[in-house]
């Protein structure tokens, strides 16, 4: 293979409110039966890449125990295999990860150990679907030093919490912002990289001994005019969820029949940690209208444009709409829920109302569940 | 020396050709059952939940969707470095060779097998039943009475115990007589088909019996065990049992999971059934669509009606479509403006739009009336209905079918459709 994967996983972010005070962002379910890591491990996997590192540290319980085996992405082989890398005190660092760049750069002996000539580097808080093969082809036939992959967002879209890049018709990389005030191209980074492993070995390795930690700002930015840096266009499906209305709209973009064939029934698919669940249960009293419901579900009220993600129970009576309900939630009978996320694990009493008013309201209770 | 206190013995080798079309190409134990679920799932589930983690399958008829099914193991943590799960099929031999001839040849010919794990108790099994049970609690069982044999035994109406092995107990459960099918039978506990030998006696009894034709348990190896005088218990279970091998039992079986508090809870934490499920992404439900009282499996997206149904995985069920009483296996695809009234239709079927099934009146089958009855229509797997036709009851339709094959597009209640070829 001539590639190996590093997953950047580690994150938080406060736009997700109170969504990642329980997990990072790369191990929030997506789509009713996913997480978001699922879809860079699946595409690494289909792009018969072997040896990945996951590098995470903020609250990574719940993707550890998401990644608990590698079998379910059809890693786990003698040949290479499933590493999660979170930071450990050594005889020379005794730091947290400082950023993506100082992240590598704790583990770089993964990397000097590798043999594959190049790099494929991503973010776990993206949904997409890629054969990183095709992007590889491209970034050799340009001679590229580093390839970042780009998306081109819809004008209605606020592209300043993304890196923007201005392209020449070459697609070299003119110039590189990150998070900029005021955004003056919507043509955004997807934080997809493919880079030579020596490259990014001696980047890193000079980027440690200048005291900077962090990828984009630190190597991509910074050398933007002395390396051969090149866009490739992702013209399918690609959405990061790490804001509230992000994750709302690309979980809601699944009831779209264009994504959900993409992702659901296209070659190919995205794997995900089994989880034994039985088929969802409809009984007298249900109705569900233009709904995602995952296994294990049990419905016995209205249902409508919403997703039910795993072992949502429903009770008599309910209402929900426009809704996520997260795994494992227990509504009680005569709820309404309109506009919101509910937190998994939750268990709403009956007889309550939550309406989102003014955009997505995030639900997080913490009652204690008595019933089944 | 590395060695295990119990091992399962799986017999999953039979035909179950009572089920019509649904077995023609499939091992009774590999028929799908309750959305996601294959009948196998069940006592394998019961083994690993029960602590055993050394499984011998044994195949015959039709093995690959089992073998594919099985795999190494991994939906039920089988894929261990010393036991887990073996697929166990007939082999050459220097000296002879033959099929599996009865269920105890069967394991007489896996001796080998069952040697290298220098078992102390060896748990004999079938695939073909649907039920929870704790195989630990059956050896305690066993353990305390000193058996040689424990046959699990339940109780079954004094009426219906004539189609059964019946077993006659005293007080402690000691079994005084064996009764295979009596036209009289002297108690109400029947054999559910699954023994704990202790090793030694089995090996004994298998080798003893090498010769006769057949070898079979219910019929020689527990009547010789019995006249040898050794210890024979029954353990009695009064839980969830069900044979699933007619049409009518199977069909009865999966309308049973969608009752509100179902007798067999599939919900439950605490003995989870685990399968070998390749369709993750859930279920999408429209805006015109209408489920009520039933259970769906992941992936499948409905556009039309379903009510008191069981719908497999990667099921599409068109716009405007009726769903009734039906079972529906995965990946069928069912075209707008159907209806399909008390029917099972086998995975990968492809029905056109139109179609109109379960019409008329329940007249016998023609041709296999003991099997295709109870009203059902049933198609087998990978089969092809072409648009606008209209089927009756007690009917079966296997193959790729064009229109011409239905006389005035209508299949009469009653008669039988084989054709050859298959979806792809």
């Amino acid at each position: 293979m001539r590639a190996v994967g590093i997953i950047l996983a580690g994150g938080n972010s406060h736009k997700m409110r109170e969504l990642t005070q329980r997990r990072a962002i790369a191990a929030m379910p997506v789509a009713g039966s996913y997480r978001a890591i699922d879809f860079a491990l699946s595409n690494m996997s289909n792009s018969h890449i072997q040896k990945v590192a996951v590098l995470t540290q903020y609250n990574a319980r719940s993707l550890n125990e998401h990644l608990n085996s590698s079998k379910w992405w059809d890693f786990g082989r003698k040949q290479g295999g499933l590493y999660v890398f979170t930071p450990t005190i050594t005889a020379d660092n005794g730091y947290w990860y400082r950023g993506t760049a100082d992240a590598i750069y704790q583990n770089l002996d993964f990397l000097r150990r590798c043999h594959e000539p190049y790099v494929i580097i991503t973010s776990g808080d993206a949904v997409y679907k890629m054969d990183y093969n095709k992007i590889l082809e491209y970034h050799i036939e340009k001679k590229a030093d580093v390839t970042v992959v780009c998306k081109r967002l819809d004008d209605n879209e606020d592209a300043s919490r993304f890196g923007t890049l201005k392209l020449d018709e070459t697609m070299r990389i003119e110039d590189f912002e990150e998070k900029p005030m005021l955004a003056t191209s919507n043509m955004i980074s997807t934080g997809i990289y493919v880079i030579r492993r020596r490259l990014l070995i001696d980047l890193i390795e000079h980027c440690a001994e200048e005291e900077r930690h962090d990828f984009v700002t630190d190597i991509l930015i910074r050398y933007k005019n002395l390396k051969r840096m090149y866009g490739y266009e992702i013209k399918d499906y690609w959405s990061n969820i790490s804001t509230v209305a992000a994750y709302y709209r690309t979980n809601m973009d699944f009831l779209d029949p264009k994504v959900r064939n993409y992702f659901f029934k296209e070659h190919p698919e995205i794997y995900s940690k089994v989880s034994d669940l039985p088929p969802a249960k409809y009984n007298p009293g249900a109705v569900v209208k233009n709904s995602l419901v995952a296994s294990g579900s049990i419905v016995n009220g209205t249902v409508e444009n919403s997703i039910l993600f795993k072992k949502t129970f429903v009770g008599n009576n309910c209402v929900i709409k426009n809704s996520i309900i997260l795994n494992d939630v227990y509504l009680g009978d005569n709820t309404y829920i309109e506009n919101c996320i509910v937190e998994s694990r939750d268990t709403i009493r009956a007889k309550t109302r939550h309406v989102g008013e003014n955009g997505v309201k995030v639900i997080v209770e913490k009652n204690e569940r008595y019933a089944l | 020396m590395r060695k295990k206190e119990m091992i399962a013995m799986l017999l999953a080798g039979g035909q179950g050709s009572r089920l019509g079309v649904l077995t023609a190409k499939v091992a009774k134990p590999a028929v799908a059952f309750g959305g996601k679920y294959r009948i196998i799932d069940f006592p394998l589930s019961n083994c690993i939940n029960s602590g055993i983690d050394t499984v011998g399958v044994l195949t015959q008829y039709q093995p690959l969707r089992l073998n594919t099914h099985i795999g190494i193991g991994i939906p039920w943590d089988l894929d261990r470095n010393f036991g887990g799960v073996t697929i166990l099929p007939p082999y050459e031999k220097s000296d002879n060779s033959e099929w599996y001839t009865g269920t105890a040849n069967a394991i007489y010919q896996n001796l080998d097998y069952m040697e290298t794990f220098h078992p102390e108790y060896v748990l004999i099994l079938s695939g073909d039943h649907i039920y929870k049970m704790d195989y630990e609690v059956m050896l305690d069982y066993h353990k305390e009475n000193q058996a040689d044999v424990t046959i699990a035994a339940m109780p079954v109406p004094k009426e219906e115990a004539s189609r059964f092995g019946i077993v006659v107990t005293d007080r402690e459960g000691k079994i005084s007589e064996f009764q295979e099918k009596p036209p009289e039978p002297k108690s109400n506990l029947a054999s559910m088909g699954i023994y704990i030998f202790s090793w030694k006696v089995l090996k004994e009894a298998l080798i003893a019996l090498e010769h006769v034709p057949g070898c079979d348990f219910g019929k020689h190896i527990i009547p010789y065990c019995h006249d040898r005088g050794q210890r024979l218990f029954a353990y009695e279970y009064n839980g969830y049992w069900k044979d699933v091998g007619t049409l009518g039992s199977y069909w009865e079986a999966n309308m049973e999971l969608i009752d509100i508090i179902p007798e067999f809870n599939l919900y439950e934490e605490y003995w989870k059934i685990y399968t070998n499920s390749g369709i993750l992404p859930p279920q999408y439900i429209s805006g015109q669509a209408v489920v009520d009282r039933s259970i769906v499996g992941n992936g499948t997206e409905i556009y039309g009606e379903v009510h008191n149904s069981v719908i497999g995985s990667g099921v599409t069920i068109g716009n405007g479509t009726v769903v009734r009483d039906s079972i529906i296996m995965k990946d069928v695809t069912i075209g707008d403006g159907c209806v399909i009234d008390k029917s099972i239709i086998a995975e990968n079927c492809e029905i056109g739009t139109n179609v109109t099934f379960g019409i008329g009146s329940s007249v016998p089958n023609k041709m296999k009336p003991a099997i295709y009855s109870f009203g059902l229509v049933t198609v087998g797997e990978n089969s092809v209905v072409p648009a606008g036709v209209q089927v009756g009851k007690n009917t079966a339709i296997s193959g790729v079918t064009v229109r011409e094959d239905y006389p005035n597009g209508v299949l009469e209640s009653g008669e039988t459709l084989i054709k050859a070829g298959g979806r792809v």
